[in-house]
């Protein structure tokens, strides 16, 4: 059995055992192991020439990922929590994202880190980014759910040749554990799961909602013997929309779950896409459970009620579910 | 270096032209009376060396190669350009050229090009890397954290901080409380030189200094070249903020008619040479101009094109067809189809 944050761990040793272009930079990721001990031990395997500890600079990591990039090399980049990628903004979405369409040469890069709530940790170590790059052509973004794909997205991200947002859940690092097949692991970028099948509503979601949203559709099996489907989008850009389409088709009825903001957020472009594709087979409104619209709150309470929880899910599929 | 010279100023003299004539796409901006801060200081770097340019160093990337015309196809947006239409003026990457191409916020291609030197360094390879800021773009935070970083990764880097006075309007002296600009590189513990940046040769020495300590090893520097932006910020600007007695001043220290000066009164060159080399720049030039004046512009579906190594899935093709004209689109509002969707193959 290992764990989400040792699956993260394993992808990126296993990638550095295969292939010595890619390296690791980030805020303590040597010495220390990373704020989090993903890195821990790198440093000694891998030495101070691909475990690199930065300064407090995330533009200057990104900026040199893009340009050792350029040069053939690999970067992992760590952000060490997600929240600190805004410094780095003008890197990714005027830089990075629009390097290969601009020039013709492309910026293979990762940039790594944790995202979330439910860990008590207030406003600048909670957020959910997603949003604020979607709308960026050039940037891909992945958020998985388990250790599997915490391990096959990583190592498919390092892989790839366009820049990758790779949003690792705090909140699942450790109390995620899993018996992973032995070989190796790619998991395909811009590719949903199936987490749980039913014929009744499809529930979209990723990251830590895939588990509420398991714990809700578990309620209303017992309850109300309805049957929901739950597609982990795994890949946020770009987004499987034919899976999401396909299953929608044969249930008839879209709920949207994800723990970042509403306004803006990926539901709305969800919802967009499926009115474009499949109109015609709803039979209800679609409907979006998601965070408030304000900032990460941080005491217990408050940060609970700002979260999506299982009960908001499931009384949003039983409003659907009556329709 | 007399060549690299006028051949920066002709060709900017062609460009100025053709923005007269309305064959410029978008704006153009000059580096007249600061080329030889461009060219001097890239004649210091070496084939397999990379190179960041900022918005006046067309001298830079001729040195390093560029082709006259391809810089014409790109301020022209013209087909068959660098950028491919996509993007404008020196933003292009040619790696055969070692050039890396900057966006338009400041600084950042300092911290860009940090990685190419971190890769350099990483496989032990003596290259080194060169980019440009002016001193209006030292003030930005890529700029601090690039700076902060090269100096403590000891990255075989220089930077050369074009110092014209002016960013946009804005005097250098009301954005930095700094007296000497050389006082930024030492904070972050990295040498700095001064130089005459209209003096070619001064800027050259400089350069093969830093150039070559950042090749052995000796880390990042900079090297503040004090120069004059003798036109507005962009063609747009007639620069009306500047006092004509201190226009005047810096055309005395233009750097062209001063090299040849040089050149001539040490007898390393007679007229007849400078001649020669001048009409041979501008028969190079005409033949240029004739090629870049004779590609057409891209095929408009080029714009979906290149964002991704693979592309994105096309989910819904209908809504960007291309091209549809407008008559299309009113039968199409016509049309039952869009009523309703009855059309829809397999709808229930």
């Amino acid at each position: 059995m290992i764990t989400y944050l040792e699956a993260i761990r394993e992808a990126m040793w296993e990638e550095m055992k295969d292939d010595e272009t890619v390296f690791i930079m980030g805020q303590d990721v040597g010495v220390y192991g990373g704020a989090f001990k993903i890195t821990e031990g790198f440093l000694a395997e891998f030495g101070p020439d691909r475990v690199i500890d930065t300064p407090i600079s995330e533009a200057a990591i990104v900026g040199a990922a893009i340009g050792a990039a350029h040069m053939g090399l690999k970067p992992v980049c760590e952000m060490q929590f997600i929240d600190f990628i805004a410094p780095a903004f003008d890197m990714i979405v005027n830089f990075a994202a629009k390097v290969r369409y601009r020039t013709g040469v492309g910026a293979g890069l990762v940039i790594r880190g944790p995202c979330g709530g439910g860990a008590r940790a207030g406003p600048f170590h909670s957020q959910n980014v997603e949003s604020y790059f979607a709308n960026v052509a050039g940037l891909k973004m992945v958020a998985p759910a388990t250790a599997h794909d915490a391990k096959g997205l990583l190592k498919a991200a390092i892989r790839d040749p366009d820049p990758v947002l790779y949003f690792e859940h705090k909140f699942l690092y450790r109390r995620i554990k899993e018996e992973l097949p032995g070989g190796k692991i790619l998991v395909p970028i811009g590719k949903a799961r199936t987490h749980r099948e039913g014929d009744d509503l499809t529930l979209v979601t990723y990251g830590a909602m895939v588990y509420k949203a398991e714990e809700a559709a578990e309620l209303v099996a017992r309850e109300d013997g309805a049957g929901v489907e739950i597609l982990d989008l795994r890949s946020l850009r770009p987004l499987d929309i034919d899976a999401i389409v396909t299953s929608v088709k044969r249930t008839g009825r879209l709920l949207i779950v994800h723990e970042a903001p509403r306004f803006g957020g990926l539901a709305g472009e969800i919802t967009a896409q499926v009115c474009e594709e499949a109109f015609e087979w709803l039979d209800a409104p679609i409907r979006r459970v998601t965070a408030l619209d304000t900032p990460v709150p941080y005491s217990p309470p408050l940060e609970d009620y700002y979260l999506p929880q299982t009960e908001d899910i499931v009384t949003a599929a039983r409003w659907l579910l009556a329709y | 270096m007399y060549r690299f010279l006028i051949l920066t100023r002709g060709l900017e003299e062609r460009f100025e032209r053709l923005f007269k004539q309305g064959k410029i796409v978008g704006g153009l901006y000059r580096s007249l009376g600061q080329e030889a801060t461009a060219v001097g200081s890239a004649m210091a770097l070496r084939d397999g060396d990379w190179l960041a340019p900022s918005i006046r160093d067309l001298g830079a990337l001729l040195v390093r190669g560029l082709d006259p015309c391809d810089s014409l196809l790109q301020y022209m947006a013209r087909d068959g350009s660098l950028c491919a239409g996509k993007d404008n003026t020196n933003h292009f990457t040619v790696p055969d050229l070692g050039i890396l191409g900057p966006v338009s916020p400041l600084g950042t291609q300092l911290c860009v090009l940090n990685g190419v030197a971190l890769a350099f360094k990483k496989r032990g390879e003596p290259r080194v890397c060169m980019t440009y800021q002016g001193e209006g773009a030292t003030r930005t935070g890529a700029s601090h954290e690039g700076l902060a970083f090269a100096a403590a990764l000891r990255l075989p880097i220089v930077v050369i901080v074009e110092h014209n006075r002016w960013a946009f309007s804005t005097r250098s002296t009301s954005v930095a409380a700094v007296a000497e600009w050389t006082d930024t590189a030492r904070a972050y513990g990295m040498p700095a030189i001064g130089v005459d940046g209209n003096d070619v040769v001064a800027v050259y020495e400089a350069s093969i200094e830093a150039v070559d300590r950042a090749r052995a090893g000796g880390g990042p520097a900079m090297i503040v070249a004090e120069t004059y932006r003798m036109l507005g910020h962009a063609q747009h600007d007639p620069q009306t903020y500047v006092p004509p007695e201190e226009l005047g001043q810096w055309r005395a220290r233009d750097p062209i008619p001063r090299f040849a000066r040089d050149l001539l009164e040490a007898g390393r060159a007679t007229e007849d040479t400078l001649r020669a080399i001048r009409d041979e720049v501008e028969a190079e030039l005409d033949r240029a101009v004739d090629r870049a004046l004779a590609a057409g512009m891209p095929d408009a579906s080029q714009a979906r094109t290149r964002a991704y190594a693979e592309p994105e899935p096309d989910v819904t093709p209908w809504t960007r067809t291309s091209p549809v004209g407008y008559a299309d689109l009113e039968v199409l509002a016509d049309s039952e189809a869009l009523r309703r969707g009855s059309v829809v193959e397999g709808a229930p």
